[in-house]
């Protein structure tokens, strides 16, 4: 039983280097992705969480070769893809898409919302130029917006409709594989539920798989096969949806999950919420041994010199603790 | 009484009606939107992707794009006409009285200036701070909005940061000056719930402090829920409801409210594969329908709806709620 890997990625690292100083004479590094190994398998619905800074995007990015990795490999189709040059990666980029955070930046401000969505289409010579205007109009309708807006351009929408022109234009190509970094967060909820209805159909209908980067947990919990929980550059623990939620292992997890605002004014103001002690550290300098140790309500001795090993807790539930013994 | 009640309010905003100049003639935006805050009072204003949010929080500061203008409509602060000061008046007061904040880090964020230049800049030019006292100043406000290393990332250039820090880096802009009115556009979503919470922290604390006053524009009803006093809600360019924030959560009362409300996923429900949302999708400026904006995707629509506008009226002795809409003036009036 179990699902094939769709994508393998091994030990995968990226480092960015910085200048700093008045006049940038000092060089620095951020530890912005540090040895993560994981398979996401095909079909399934893979979310990223953890704190700001903490690596996601440069993970999403990593994957798919918009950033080159410092090291480690991603595997897909037999082919390791950090191997690859951009125009060796081109066969791939139709299966492999994103949908970017920031989605002002993403899309050409000269281009029309219906070139931008159809010109994947396209380029990848999916639709004939006859089939390309309804083809257009049906993703637009999919994403809830009205056809018209094809042609309006980017400035001319509303935050929101910016996003969804952007997921219109990752599911254009007919990909196997999304990263959807923070593809919803900009939405209100009615049409954040309209859009994570049509990825989940989307899913059943053609097996897609999806890296959902996102910082809603209850979101995350919705539409999620499995839950990974990054820390400073670094997995913290991986499991299924519900050995996330329900038993937690990693002391970094359960404070993530106390921390969940709730609709109920009263009790929202009166909650004590756990809030981490201590500052996060920064990833120009991350502590050495375990990285959470420094806000680690439970740290030892050995979570400051040795950094724990990542292991299989229980079956599928990985982590990196000391605090956790294996099976 | 009525003089000691136009003292403490800060913002005054009456009958704001913004229009598009489009091929077809002008569309209404924003369609004669009343909005007060008081001093020291938060107000969340929330609604539907595309209903006006953005564009009423930018013509307040008179920043509209081309071919969008104010065509009716008053707006004071502090007792000053926005809309009639000078150009060099508004400059002192845009991210001076006013901090504002962005829905949109990387247009607003300067791409090639580092951010602590971005940071220092209004220090200087508007609270007359000396280079040093500003930089100090900059690495203090980053810290406050909990970005790590501080000293160190305010030399970082914005496409150094990651989503969630530039959109700190805007808060902190927009705390800088110590504001009257802190304005800001979904300011949060691409922050982690403990960041959220500890940005939260940060802006009750400086309420508390410099009795600012805040005006939260969000769709994230569960995060302003321990935040805000009050809660306007938008659909299409108008107020539909607007109630103190226990009110509205408790007793919500306009049809879009309510399903605004259920789309809401809670950690607390069974995982299920399909959310609530509501149905279809709402209406384009110049092309909304007659009546109520809302009608098409109302479950409630009765015939009165296609062919009137409801107005908002007090739906209680009160007078702190009040809600646009037919089927809840019926219900009160059969009580
Ligand atoms: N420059 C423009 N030209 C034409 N239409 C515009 C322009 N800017 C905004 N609009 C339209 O005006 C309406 C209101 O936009 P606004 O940005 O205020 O929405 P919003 O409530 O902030 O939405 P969101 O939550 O998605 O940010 C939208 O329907 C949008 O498409
Ligand atoms: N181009 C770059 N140059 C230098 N540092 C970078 C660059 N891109 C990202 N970083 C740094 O790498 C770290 C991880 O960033 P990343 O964008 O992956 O975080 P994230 O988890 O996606 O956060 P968020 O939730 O805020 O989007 C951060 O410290 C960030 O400042
Ligand atoms: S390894 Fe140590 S410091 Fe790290 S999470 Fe486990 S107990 Fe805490
Ligand atoms: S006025 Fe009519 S259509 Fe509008 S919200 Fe009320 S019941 Fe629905
Ligand atoms: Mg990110
Ligand atoms: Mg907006």
């Amino acid at each position: 039983m179990g699902a094939q890997p769709l994508l393998k990625i091994e030990n995968l690292v990226k480092h960015f280097h910085v200048r700093l100083g008045a006049f940038g004479e000092r060089a620095a590094t951020v530890h912005a992705l540090d040895d993560v190994s994981l398979d996401i398998l095909e079909g399934e619905t893979l979310s990223l969480v953890g704190e700001s800074g903490c690596g996601k995007s440069t993970t999403g990015f990593t994957i798919l070769n918009l950033h080159r990795a410092t090291s480690g490999k991603v595997v897909y189709k037999g082919q390791d893809l950090t191997a690859l040059d951009e125009k060796r990666m081109r066969p791939f980029r139709r299966d492999l898409q994103i949908v970017f955070q920031d989605p002002y930046s993403t899309l050409n401000p000269r281009m029309t919302v219906g070139e931008a969505i159809g010109e994947p289409i396209f380029f990848h010579k999916l639709a004939t130029k006859a089939e390309l205007e309804k083809k257009v109009t049906a993703l637009l309708t999919d994403v809830g917006l009205p056809p018209r807006f094809a042609s309006r351009y980017p400035h001319e929408l509303s935050g929101g409709q910016r996003q969804r022109v952007v997921i219109a234009r990752a599911l254009a190509c007919q990909p196997k594989f999304i990263v959807c970094d923070e593809a919803i967060s900009a939405l209100d909820v009615s049409i954040q539920a309209q859009i994570i209805n049509l990825l989940l159909d989307l899913q059943e209908k053609y097996g897609l798989t999806y890296l959902f980067i996102a910082h809603d947990l209850a979101v995350v919990r919705h539409i999620s096969t499995r839950v990974g929980v990054m820390y400073l550059g670094r997995l913290a623990e991986l499991a299924s949806r519900d050995a996330l939620f329900e038993t937690p292992l990693h002391p970094y997890t359960k404070a993530l999950l106390s921390a969940v605002p709730e609709t109920d004014p009263a009790h929202e103001r009166s909650r004590k919420r756990q809030i981490l002690e201590g500052d996060v550290p920064s990833p120009l300098a991350p502590p050495a041994g375990c990285r959470f140790h420094t806000r680690c309500p439970i740290a030892m001795e050995v979570c400051r010199r040795v950094v724990p090993k990542w292991k299989e807790a229980r079956p599928g539930h990985l982590v990196a603790c000391h605090a956790v013994n294996g099976e | 009484m009525m003089s000691a009640k136009t003292e403490k309010r800060l913002l005054d905003v009456k009958g704001l009606t913004v229009e598009i100049e489009t091929r077809r003639g002008p569309a209404v935006v924003v369609d004669g939107i009343d909005l007060h805050v008081d001093k020291g009072e938060t107000l969340g204003v929330v609604g539907e992707s595309g209903c006006g949010k953005s564009l009423t929080m930018l013509s307040l500061m008179r920043l509209l794009p081309n071919k969008i203008r104010v065509a009716k409509g008053k707006a004071r602060f502090d007792g000053r006409d926005l809309q009639t000061m000078s150009n060099r008046e508004l400059r002192k007061v845009r991210g001076g009285d006013i901090g504002f904040v962005f829905q949109d880090p990387m247009t607003s964020l300067n791409p090639v200036m580092r951010i602590g230049d971005q940071l220092a800049e209004p220090l200087i030019y508007l609270r007359g701070m000396s280079r040093k006292q500003a930089r100090a100043r900059a690495v203090e406000l980053l810290r406050l909005v909990g970005i790590p290393g501080s000293e160190e990332r305010i030399q970082a250039y914005p496409h150094e940061l990651s989503g969630g820090m530039r959109q700190r880096v805007m808060i902190a802009i927009g705390l800088a000056c110590e504001p009257k009115l802190l304005i800001a556009d979904e300011p949060t979503t691409a922050l982690d719930v403990t960041i959220q919470a500890q940005i939260v922290d940060l802006v009750k604390g400086l309420r508390e402090k410099l009795g600012m006053s805040v005006v939260w524009i969000t769709h994230d009803l569960a995060l302003i829920a321990g935040l805000v006093d009050r809660v306007v809600v938008l659909y299409a360019g108008t107020v539909v409801e607007d109630a103190p924030v226990d009110e509205l959560y408790a007793n919500p009362q306009h049809p879009y409210t309510r399903g605004l409300l259920a789309s809401i996923p809670k950690l607390s429900d069974a995982p299920a594969s399909r959310l609530n949302s509501i149905g279809g999708t709402p209406p384009e400026p110049g092309r909304r329908p007659e009546g109520c904006p809302f009608a098409p995707r109302c479950p409630l629509a009765m015939d009165i709806c296609r062919t009137h506008v409801p107005k908002l009226e007090p739906i209680s002795a009160a007078g702190s709620h009040r809600a646009a809409c037919f089927a809840v003036e019926k219900a009160r009036e059969a009580a």
